[in-house]
């Protein structure tokens, strides 16, 4: 597999007098992969984030985005455009009263000529469902819509890898559910990666990898289902299991056979079905 | 205790513009006393307008906002009292911050009531207690704490002011679960302690459902419904429909009960899931 | 409510007026500043009051929003008629009382004076009622562009213009809710002694300048996530196109103003 992130005993601390909030990050994220960085506030995890795009530099250890030290400054440019960042407030990071002058600032600050700039811009609001919106003020829209004008931003750069620090956090369910879909539509349609960091389990579920984070180090990183059935260490560290989850380790601890890799509703219902259709058969043959 | 009702109370934003809009349309109700009350509905249902008429932040269009039975705006000047006894913590309270010290910041809201010294001290002192904030801490500046905390701080600024109803908008936004669960073991202690009544707006009905002994729930501006959270849970379908996120537990026992295993009642927490299932497994292995 | 001021006051349209190039406005404004203190007769005002109401007849835009204007500057134009009227002591002696005196030359000065200070403000309330505040911003930067070579720092001022009335509704909004807050929390915003007023300020004016260094702080870093490196090497998608209609325009004010210099001098 071809890596987009590579991290190598990435160790950080803001000075040398504070503690160390990144104790030894191994990592490695390949092309195309739908990675959820889970981990309550002060994990580490935000602080892994800014690394990714040389907002932080490593104190100890390194990170090479797409082949590139992020320590290189002379290539922070080219690294910045290949890796995106979405930021969790949807306001501060909308530069223009104009949403279409928005998306177009990083292409702008690029030098992308004229008519190319036009056709990106057009094809990323239109990928991320705020096309009709071009002439509106950020001001008009919600916070889902506006963090979707964010994520078009970074599209336009024409990114491999996007970023994203608790994009959801300040938005309502329905926000939540429209950057969803946008980023689940741009690594599965556009194969871009996406980094998503978050705290919310029920985004984390539907990722393809999880990595859980927990004072500076990686604790779990596996497929959601996997990570999930660790409900003890998950409750430990302060995070939420799906409730279809919590259910279903809650029943194997009473010594029902009921596997613990549960994280869908559906999944849930059937597996309930089975066990008390069959706990009835059970006994009657 | 504080009686607040509505009368087809209604609330239409910039009449005469083409933004004209009605935000809360003929609402009237009975808010239930000393109970914990769940607020629900998604962004735009009117939910946020409507309980900033309880302590008299926005002014009806029409109808009218009673408190103890009499028209809090029937006489201007007493408006100022029916916001000590009906207080209101705003979403994200933390960017209210403003005084130099932790205890001067919680202390603003009493001292505008005009409440001696002592008696300030003493409910700030109660009211820390109850939020989990260490009397260390009373002497820092606000600016410095972690972000938890200083929603804990803002939070107590409104708590301390003892509001026989308090009204939180959200106060559990953008915290992690550890963050959520300790806000609101603490919104409970402060329930515990003084009996008022508690108003909360959550867009998660898993929190809710633990929580809340009724729920109120807006939609299109409109009274939805307001009954006892069981009752409510019971509307599953319809709450889907106006586009509310049912609990993914309340989900699985429906699609159970159309599958013909029917338990016969609303499921919403984890732990009331687990008895009932267990209790089944117990009486069919019993057969 | 602080939501209801409609900053940079912006009309959106169609009209011609609203078409123009930008750039060409901002030109065409200032001579039509030229054009109304260019004379001191009568005659050569009156070609800038036919002026003004053509455009703003073009403008679609109602005279009422143009009055409303007038009306917020009502004191100052008082003010000017009442220094004007009682200081100048030329011509006939129309009234007098002990020191004070209006002679008719005070009453045509004074008069004057409300004509012209009514036409320039309206006049210029087109440009802004025309022309949206970030449309402005881009046109002034142009326009400045040569002084680039004098290293005057043009994009800079005209990034940092756009950035304010950017965040004005978010700032506006932000204010309201802090309002909104402290009000919860028993202080008096719109009642009370002035010194309670003063200090209640104060609990509006601290979170709002907190939030408002956080929010540049997390603004330049996004900027910076975005490849921002200052003005150098920079594309724009707001292409500034000059059409024949700009040149007519150009032409039409080119005229109206040699008839006010010509009226004035015959």
């Amino acid at each position: 597999m071809e890596y987009i992130i590579e991290t190598e005993d990435l160790h950080f601390r803001y000075s040398d007098d504070e503690q160390w909030v990144l104790k030894g990050i191994d990592l490695k994220i390949g092309k195309g992969e739908f990675v959820a960085v889970l981990g309550h506030n002060g994990s580490g995890k935000s602080t892994l984030a800014k690394h990714f795009n040389a907002i932080l530099l490593p104190t100890k250890g390194k990170v090479t985005v797409n082949g590139i030290d992020t320590a290189d400054e002379e290539k922070l440019f080219e690294l910045r455009q290949s890796a995106g960042m979405v930021f969790q407030n949807p306001d501060n990071q909308i530069v223009s009263s104009v949403v279409e002058e928005d998306v177009a600032f990083a292409p702008e600050n690029l030098g992308v000529p004229y008519e190319e700039m036009r056709r990106r811009v057009d094809e990323a609001l239109k990928s991320v469902g705020m096309y009709e919106y071009r002439l509106h003020s950020p001001s008009q829209l919600s916070g889902g819509q506006k963090q979707r004008v964010a994520i078009a931003g970074i599209i336009a750069m024409h990114p491999e890898c996007i970023i994203l620090d608790e994009p959801t956090a300040m938005l309502d369910p329905q926000g939540r559910r429209e950057v969803m879909e946008t980023v689940t539509k741009m690594n599965r349609e556009y194969g871009v990666t996406i980094i998503l960091i978050t705290h919310y389990m029920d985004e984390a579920a539907k990722c393809g990898r999880v990595v859980v984070m927990d004072k500076g180090r990686i604790i779990l990183d596996d497929r959601p289902e996997k990570v999930f059935s660790q409900v003890e260490t998950l409750k430990k560290i302060g995070l939420d299991v799906p409730q279809v989850t919590e259910l279903a380790w809650e029943l194997r601890r009473a010594g029902y056979d009921i596997s613990p890799e549960i994280i869908t509703e559906e999944e849930c219902a059937a597996a309930l079905e089975k066990l008390i259709k069959q706990s009835g058969h059970g006994n009657s043959s | 205790m504080a009686v607040v009702e509505t009368e087809e109370l209604t609330y239409t934003y910039s009449i005469g513009t083409p933004f004209e809009k009605t935000a809360v349309d003929h609402v009237t109700l009975s808010l239930r006393d000393g109970g914990i009350t769940g607020v629900m509905g998604h962004t735009g249902s009117g939910k946020s307008t409507l309980i900033q008429h309880f302590n008299g932040l926005i002014r009806p269009t029409s109808g009218r906002v009673l408190l103890d039975g009499k028209d809090i705006w029937e006489d201007k000047k007493n408006i100022r009292d029916v916001r000590f006894r009906v207080g209101l913590v705003f979403q994200y309270p933390e960017y209210q911050l403003f005084e130099e010290t932790v205890y001067d910041d919680i202390a603003f809201g009493p001292k505008n009531m005009g409440l001696d010294e002592s008696e300030i001290k003493r409910r700030i002192m109660d009211t820390a207690n109850d939020i989990g904030l260490p009397e260390e801490l009373m002497k820092r500046s606000p600016f410095e704490l972690s972000g938890g905390q200083k929603r804990r701080v803002a939070i107590a600024g409104v708590m301390a002011m003892e509001p026989e109803l308090l009204i939180l908008d959200e106060p559990t936004a953008g915290l992690d679960p550890a963050g959520r669960d300790m806000i609101l073991e603490h919104i409970k202690n402060y329930h515990r302690r003084t009996k008022n009544t508690i108003l909360i707006v959550s867009h998660s009905m898993e929190d809710i459902a633990g929580f809340a002994d009724s729920i109120l729930v807006m939609n299109k501006g409109r009274l939805f419904c307001y009954d006892d959270t069981v009752n409510v849970f019971a509307r599953l379908e319809e709450l889907t429909r106006i586009g509310l996120d049912v609990p993914q537990i309340t989900k699985v026992f429906d699609s159970l009960k159309h599958h013909g295993i029917d338990f016969g009642k609303q499921v919403y927490t984890v732990e009331y899931a687990k008895k009932l299932i267990l209790q089944r497994l117990a009486e069919k292995e019993g057969l | 409510m602080l939501r209801d001021i409609t900053i940079g006051q912006y009309f959106p349209g169609e009209s011609i007026i609203h078409r123009l190039d930008p750039r060409f406005k901002i030109v065409l404004t200032i001579l039509f500043i030229v054009m109304v203190f260019t004379g001191d007769k009568f005659i050569c005002l009156s070609v800038g009051a036919v002026f003004t109401v053509l455009v703003i007849l073009l403008s679609g835009i109602k005279i009422k929003m143009f009055l409303k204007t007038l009306k917020s500057l009502l004191p100052l134009m008082l003010l000017t008629v009442l220094l004007n009227l009682f200081f100048i002591k030329s011509g006939d002696v129309l009234w007098q009382w002990k020191f004070l005196k209006i002679t008719s030359e005070g009453v045509d000065i004074s008069i004057f004076m409300i004509v012209r200070i009514s036409l320039l403000l309206m006049g210029t309330s087109v440009l802004t009622y025309t022309t949206s505040p970030i449309t402005l911003t881009d046109a002034v930067e142009r326009l400045l562009s040569p002084l680039k070579k004098l290293r005057f720092p043009v994009h800079e001022l005209a990034m940092m213009m756009s950035i304010a009335l950017r965040f004005i509704p978010t700032l506006i909004e932000e204010t309201d809710k802090i309002i909104s807050a402290q009000k919860a929390r028993g202080a008096e915003i719109d009642s009370g002694s002035f010194m309670a007023r003063a200090k209640n300020l104060i609990s509006i004016l601290v979170p709002l300048f907190v939030s408002s260094f956080r929010r540049a702080d997390e603004l330049a870093t996004a900027m910076e996530c975005r490849c921002y490196n200052g003005g150098a090497g920079r594309t724009r998608l707001r292409q500034l196109r000059s059409a024949p209609r700009d040149y007519i325009a150009l032409a039409v004010t080119l005229i109206f103003l040699a008839a006010a210099i010509v009226l004035n001098i015959m």
